[in-house]
């Protein structure tokens, strides 16, 4: 580990940027990057499935609401919704002094609340429009064979509108990364972040974003080849068969 | 010795559509072993007075009997609905039905959708399932195609192993809504192979069809439906062989 | 209330600033969507590979993330050419990049590569015997190209044309975070020397919703008029 280190000291000695510290600038909002997409997403993600079922219930008081909220959060910026929680919790009144505050005190909570509510809006109009699209034969099938409504749900439409909404929704996981750059915009580290330090720090922005869009472009490859690899498996039910 | 009781029974079943009264009181008495058929032109109401024996339609009234067990029904604001849909359940799960599109679950294998129903909804144990349907798969001719999904088989191959997930319930009375429509002819006999097996081992079917000669050579009892009446019935010999009325004989000459 | 404690006219100025980005953005991603296209069309070997450089490494990196490398890089860049150029050849031009020049080029970069992609499945849903009629009434390739094929593939490019079209209007956003004076960066402004944020975020929020709305009823009028020939039968 020690001779690790010195070694790339003496490899990373003739630039003057790019050094062992704004490395490590460069790995911290790489970890703050990761956790907050991924920790949106996934909670974003269970909190979808109820909303797009709710989103195609009979009652009306359950469907318009859910579309309401759809609709705001996917028709407006999301560095809107991101002002609108940061500077909220910051400046409403008496937030700071409930125990609220410790938890709301770092930008990461605020932000992590605005991505989820953003990526669950679109999470669910995705699946949305999966369910929907669930052949009318099959859930007549589930009926006829004495399924209940909840058995159907579970056992046919949502199994197999979750592997249709698979591509669109890897699309979504790429958005969200890309989105979460605007972290950066209220003091969060995150990758974006470290790229404006370092830039401005040494007035380099070729360097300093060129750097941070290679290590983005990198995570992108990898999402998408996930999901190739997820979608070939998942969906190899809908590929006739050669041979 | 008590009567044991009879799978099946619809009495003055009526249905409407907006305007159109599309079903204008339907009987039918299905007892173990019969083999009914019900023919007639489309929009006779032939699909629609099949799907109201299960319930996939909601008949504005008469009743239904399923193993001697009276539906029972209420009146709601958007109609007539069944009182008990836990009945409903445990009725459907004794009639299983035979779609014309198949409707096999496209997520699931063949194997996987045999055993979904058993075991989801009649508590089956998982392996008791799967030996069921591996011996089921071999009567239809699947053996091969447990593990493939409804995509990758032939239409014929589907519809043999859509029946063979209807057997899996060990159905009181299997009802099939035109099984050879959506083939291509040559795939059609072996499907109707199937369903001749069946009928000899004393399955108790009610087959809505155009296929006459299945209907001549396998029914015990014909019906031939127009526009939402019964305008003729009888076993198939008389009714296919010697048809009375002027429609019947016009629907049977041969188109050319 | 429409007064918004002084903000209101400030605020109105900064919805033109946005809307005005939003369509040179728009212009300037239609253009480039077309070449990107030709060129993923192409048989030229080098277009199609430049085209399909340009789109994924554009789709790969964050709309942010270019946006600062063109503000604060661009104008480095700009000089240094500029520089070479009076040393070389003694011409002397000053290009500025500001905030409004940086921000049409970066989301008209963008969304020109998700154009690209729109434009290249319309163009290929065109049936290809239309062309062949074209050709057959003696019409020239660019004849062919304006009379049928580009009318005929913008019923197939209006919708992904309008998807894009909502989200670039979003995308606007950034450019407050480069310091223009977009309708965020008042509202943005004004939340911090007012305390209230909600006000001016709720108000801004709705006029995103509001030009998101009147697009989405241009865009169907104009599928309307595209559609002419393909309804049903009645």
């Amino acid at each position: 580990m020690e001779s690790l280190l010195t070694w790339l000291e003496t490899q990373l000695a003739d630039n003057s940027i790019f050094t062992l510290q704004t490395l490590a600038h460069y790995g911290e909002g790489l970890t703050t990057t990761v956790q907050l997409v991924f920790l949106s997403l996934i909670i974003g993600l269970i909190a979808a499935v109820p909303l797009a079922i709710g989103r195609g219930s009979r009652h009306a008081w359950i469907k318009w609401p859910i579309f309401a909220y759809t609709y705001v959060f996917r028709g407006t910026p999301l560095l809107i919704q991101l002002y609108l929680i940061y500077y909220g919790v910051v400046f409403v009144d008496g937030i700071q002094e409930t125990w609220l505050w410790l938890i709301l005190e770092d930008p990461f909570v605020p932000a992590l609340i605005a991505f989820t509510l953003n990526t669950a809006a679109y999470t669910t109009e995705i699946f949305r429009g999966a369910i929907k699209s669930t052949s009318k034969g099959e859930i007549e099938a589930a009926r006829a064979y004495g399924m209940s409504p909840g058995l159907t749900m579970r056992r046919i439409i949502i199994p197999s509108a979750f592997r249709r909404a698979l591509p669109a929704y890897g699309n979504e996981v790429i958005f969200m990364l890309h989105a979460s750059a605007i972290a950066s915009v209220v003091t969060i580290m995150d990758l974006t972040g470290a790229a404006r330090f370092v830039y401005a720090r040494y007035y380099a922005p070729f360097d300093a974003f060129l750097f941070v869009a290679a290590i983005y472009l990198c995570l992108t490859f990898a999402i998408l080849y996930f999901f190739r690899h997820l979608e070939k498996k998942l969906l190899a039910h809908l590929q006739p068969q050669t041979g | 010795m008590a009567a044991t009781p009879i799978p099946l029974e619809v009495r003055n079943i009526k249905k409407r559509f907006g305007d159109t009264e599309v079903l204008k009181g339907l009987s039918l008495q299905a007892h173990k072993g019969d083999v009914i058929t019900l023919i007639g032109a489309s929009g006779s109401g032939k699909s629609t007075f099949l799907r109201c024996m299960n319930l996939l339609e909601q008949p504005d009234e008469g009743d239904l009997y399923v193993h001697g067990e009276e539906i029972r029904f209420k009146n709601t604001r958007r109609g007539r609905e069944p009182a008990d849909w836990k009945q409903v359940v445990q009725m459907r799960a004794k009639l299983s039905m035979v779609f014309q599109s198949f409707n096999l679950w496209a997520h699931m294998t063949l194997l996987e959708n045999i055993i979904e129903a058993p075991i989801h909804v009649l508590g089956k144990p998982k392996k008791e399932a799967i030996e069921h349907a591996h011996a089921l798969l071999e009567r239809v001719g699947l053996t091969a195609r447990a593990n493939a999904y409804p995509a990758q088989m032939s239409g014929g191959q589907q519809q043999r192993g859509a029946i063979a997930r209807a057997l899996a319930m060990d159905p009181e009375v299997m009802l099939f809504d035109e099984p050879t429509s959506a083939l291509d002819p040559e795939l059609v006999g072996d499907v109707l192979n199937v369903m001749h097996g069946l009928a000899e081992e004393g399955r108790t079917m009610v087959v809505v069809t155009h296929e006459m000669g299945f209907a001549r050579d396998v029914s015990s009892q014909v019906i031939y439906l127009h526009e939402g009446m019964v305008e003729e019935a009888g076993p198939p010999e008389e009714l296919i062989g010697n048809p009375q009325s002027p429609r019947l004989q016009q629907f049977l000459a041969p188109k050319y | 209330m429409l007064d918004l404690h002084g903000y209101g006219p400030r605020l109105l100025e900064g919805a033109g600033v946005t809307l005005q980005l939003a369509l040179l953005s728009l212009l300037l991603a239609v253009v480039l969507g077309l070449i990107t296209a030709s060129a993923k069309m192409s048989r030229s070997w080098l277009a199609h590979r430049t085209a399909t450089l340009y789109t994924t490494v554009i789709r790969g990196v964050p709309d942010l993330v270019l946006m600062m490398l063109l503000f604060f890089g661009g104008q480095i860049g700009v000089n240094m050419i500029t520089d070479w150029l009076y040393y070389q050849f003694d011409i002397d031009i000053f290009i500025n990049i500001n905030e409004f020049v940086a921000g049409v080029v970066t989301i008209g970069l963008i969304f020109g590569a998700y154009m690209g992609e729109t434009f290249r499945g319309a163009f290929m849903a065109v049936d290809h015997g239309q062309i062949e009629a074209g050709k057959a009434y003696g019409m020239s390739n660019s004849l062919v190209f304006r009379r049928i094929r580009f009318p005929q593939m913008m019923r197939h490019a209006l919708p992904g044309l309008s998807n894009n079209w909502m989200v670039l209007l979003k995308t606007t956003a950034l450019v407050s975070v480069i310091g223009l004076s977009d309708m965020v960066r008042v509202a943005s402004e004004a939340s911090k020397a007012t305390r209230e944020p909600f006000t001016f975020m709720i108000v801004v929020a709705l006029i995103y919703l509001l030009i998101a709305s009147v697009s989405e009823w241009i865009f169907i009028r104009l599928q309307k008029r595209y559609d002419i020939g393909y309804g049903e039968a009645d």
